[in-house]
């Protein structure tokens, strides 16, 4: 009978101890991945009894989680589709909220020979060589928008993504909607049917085979880019003029965009308009359920995100990630309401 | 109390120190752990089985027996076929063999029965530790080193070659390829058949060699006409056990071999794997995705059954040539 009062003893200061301390787990899109590192480390300076891990182990493990019940909040770099969100009212019983947290680009990288400077693509020709049409660098899609530049009459080598991935949603889903052809035959989505190329597991798979092929093109995120010194392409936006991807661009992206941002935040900002936009940008999303039961997480929750839209996108560009423009942060703040 | 445990005491205890005893002895605790053991692994086994199954059933349902002769892999519109993994496993399997198996009996052969005995000790040594090394290492060097290599040697060949290119031979060629997979997997595999294979040798009794050197054989005839074939049932083990391996490599495989799903006929263009297509694709997969892939996990299991007990098959009937000679 002692003994198991000690045990009993023992068990509340360990049920008190776990109290005190807030433990929230999610995981999810490996894009944010070191972003969310930063902010909750450095949120967890601020307020010691709030502990936050992330797992970047894929949008997909992200959804699922959250949909599962097993994570308290996932990262996804794709938007829930009707069909996930509808899974997700009959399992948990509430709706889920997305709230954008920083934003990314993917850029074309390219190995050509005697092309160094600045390549510029449309995006028919972007589509043309993911599809297989355009097969040679002379093409004439190609040679009209690089006047000067000397470009070889060698085959072009496509690469692609071989593994599902938040990077290969986002451009599938900009070739879509630039491209009825690929919307058709191909479609968007984390990994697909790919008309020509070759497979590279990763960024670092893609980046080893631009750099090893000769004439060679392929597409990874920006931040990956510009921390390996790729060179990387303009592409022309819906307004007509060729942009460099950049923190600036892809920012500017999404402001053009805030007009249409519907309440609920699901939407592609791919092939946004204005002239600054940098057409292949996205939003990556937290999912965290209308309803939390747990007042301590909930509160901890609704604390970060208020911290994270005010103070945290600040610590954004310091990491290669591009902040969210005012119109989107001023929406968030007004929708964080509505987890109860 | 006392007085009756004192008069019913002698009995019991002894008949139980006797079973104790002989339980304790060796045979039946013996027996009943190695069982336990053996069920064990035959338990897990089983679930592994009955997981497949049950995962797949969405994917099974939809697909039936067509999944395995469908060539398409399309995640969007949710068609998935298992044919060009298939296909790509086997190729890439028995392009490894083809060039492991001369290697590494050879290699044997020499170990065992043609090396100095300090030589042998060594290289053995170092052969060992090569099949040691992570999978991973492998693809790394598969990328950075034989995928240039082959670059550098191939082009020339073909040129050579010109119109006269076998259709397994044909096509523009970017390095990543079946023929970079089946290398990388060859120098995988080789360890296990060079290691194992020279056991075998090693164990060829004494007498047979000596027998044969006293009819006045020389010491290559020897080797080739009495060692290698009274070990040639360990030796097509090594093989098999090589291959068991190399059709589910994941790793080194999806690294270099292109990860294009479709059926190609030249050895140039790139290919896949069932095990790399899991790998790749698993972690963002659900629904009917997922359980295509589960499903192609079971067609990887029964394909090793069916690889395996083909070998066996293959084992009897060269056992009884050799019986029979």
């Amino acid at each position: 009978m002692k003994r198991f009062t000690t045990a009993l003893a023992m068990v509340l200061t360990l049920a008190g101890a776990a109290s005190a301390q807030t433990l929230i787990n999610g995981a999810g899109a490996t894009f944010p991945g070191p972003m969310y590192s930063k902010w909750f480390s450095e949120y967890k300076k601020l307020h010691n009894n709030i502990q936050i891990n992330y797992t970047a182990n894929g949008s997909g493990a992200g959804i699922k989680g959250v949909t599962d019940g097993t994570l308290d909040f996932g990262g996804s770099d794709a938007i829930m589709d009707d069909g996930q969100l509808k899974e997700f009212r009959d399992k948990q019983g509430v709706g889920v909220l997305a709230f954008p947290t920083v934003m990314g680009a993917v850029v074309l990288t390219y190995h050509v020979a005697g092309v160094s400077g600045d390549l510029k693509l449309t995006p028919d020709a972007v589509a043309g060589i993911y599809l297989g049409k355009i097969t040679k660098w002379n093409d004439p899609a190609l040679v009209k928008a690089n006047p000067g530049v000397n470009l070889p009459k060698s085959d072009i080598v496509v690469v692609h993504r071989s593994d599902s991935s938040g990077t290969s949603f986002v451009f599938t889903d900009y070739l879509a909607k630039v491209s009825p052809e690929w919307k058709t035959k191909v479609g968007a989505k984390a990994a697909v049917d790919w008309p020509v190329g070759l497979g590279g597991k990763n960024s670092d798979g893609v980046a080893g085979l631009v750099q090893q092929q000769a004439n060679s093109i392929g597409y990874v995120e920006l931040i990956f880019a510009v921390q390996n010194k790729m060179t990387y392409a303009s592409i022309q936006n819906p307004a007509g003029a060729f942009v460099k991807p950049s923190l600036e661009s892809v920012t500017a992206a999404a402001a053009a965009a805030a007009k249409t941002i519907p309440d609920d935040f699901r939407i592609s900002i791919t092939n946004a308009p204005g002239k600054d936009s940098y057409p292949i940008s996205t939003f990556t999303w937290l999912l965290i359920p209308e309803k939390i039961k747990d007042p301590a997480k909930q509160k901890a929750i609704v604390d970060f995100l208020t911290w994270m839209l005010k103070d945290g996108q600040a610590m954004a560009a310091p990491l290669t990630y591009s902040p969210l423009p005012k119109e989107v942060v001023d929406k968030e703040v007004k929708a964080i309401a509505k987890i109860k | 109390m006392a007085s009756s445990a004192t008069t019913a005491a002698p009995a019991r205890p002894q008949r139980r120190a006797s079973f104790v005893q002989r339980f304790f002895s060796g045979d039946s605790l013996s027996y009943a752990l190695t069982f336990l053991a053996a069920a064990v692994l035959i338990a897990i086994t089983a679930l592994l089985v009955y997981e497949l199954w049950s995962r797949s059933a969405l994917s099974r349902e939809k697909f039936g027996f067509h999944f395995l002769v469908t060539s398409t892999w399309n995640p969007v519109t949710e068609n998935f076929g298992a044919l060009p993994f298939i296909f790509g496993t086997v190729v890439t399997s028995a392009l490894a063999l083809l060039i492991a198996v001369p290697f590494g009996v050879g290699a044997a052969i020499f170990l065992a029965e043609l090396a100095p005995p300090k030589l042998s000790d060594g290289m053995t040594f170092l052969i060992e530790l090569l099949a040691a090394v992570p999978s991973v290492i492998f693809g790394l060097i598969g990328i950075f080193v034989l995928v240039p290599a082959l670059l550098v040697v191939v082009p020339p060949i073909k040129d050579a070659l010109g119109d006269h290119a076998p259709f397994f031979f044909s096509g523009p060629f970017y390095g990543v390829s079946i023929l970079a997979a089946g290398v990388v997997l060859s120098i995988m595999i080789a360890p296990f058949i060079i290691s194992v294979s020279r056991e075998v040798l090693l164990a060829v009794p004494k007498d047979l060699r000596e027998a044969a050197l006293a009819l006045g054989a020389t010491r290559w005839e020897t080797t080739w006409q009495v060692v290698v074939p009274h070990a040639r049932r360990g030796i097509m083990g090594s093989i098999f056990l090589a291959l068991a391996r190399s059709l589910g490599e994941t790793m080194a495989v999806t690294m270099v071999v292109g990860n294009n799903p479709h059926i190609v006929t030249s050895l140039l263009a790139s290919g896949y794997s069932i095990a790399a297509v899991i790998a790749n694709e698993f972690a963002e997969a659900s629904g009917m995705q997922s359980s295509a892939l589960i499903e192609l996990g079971l067609v990887l299991f029964v394909l090793t059954i069916a690889l395996n007990g083909a070998a066996r098959l293959l084992i009897l009937a060269t056992g009884a040539k050799g019986a029979s000679r």
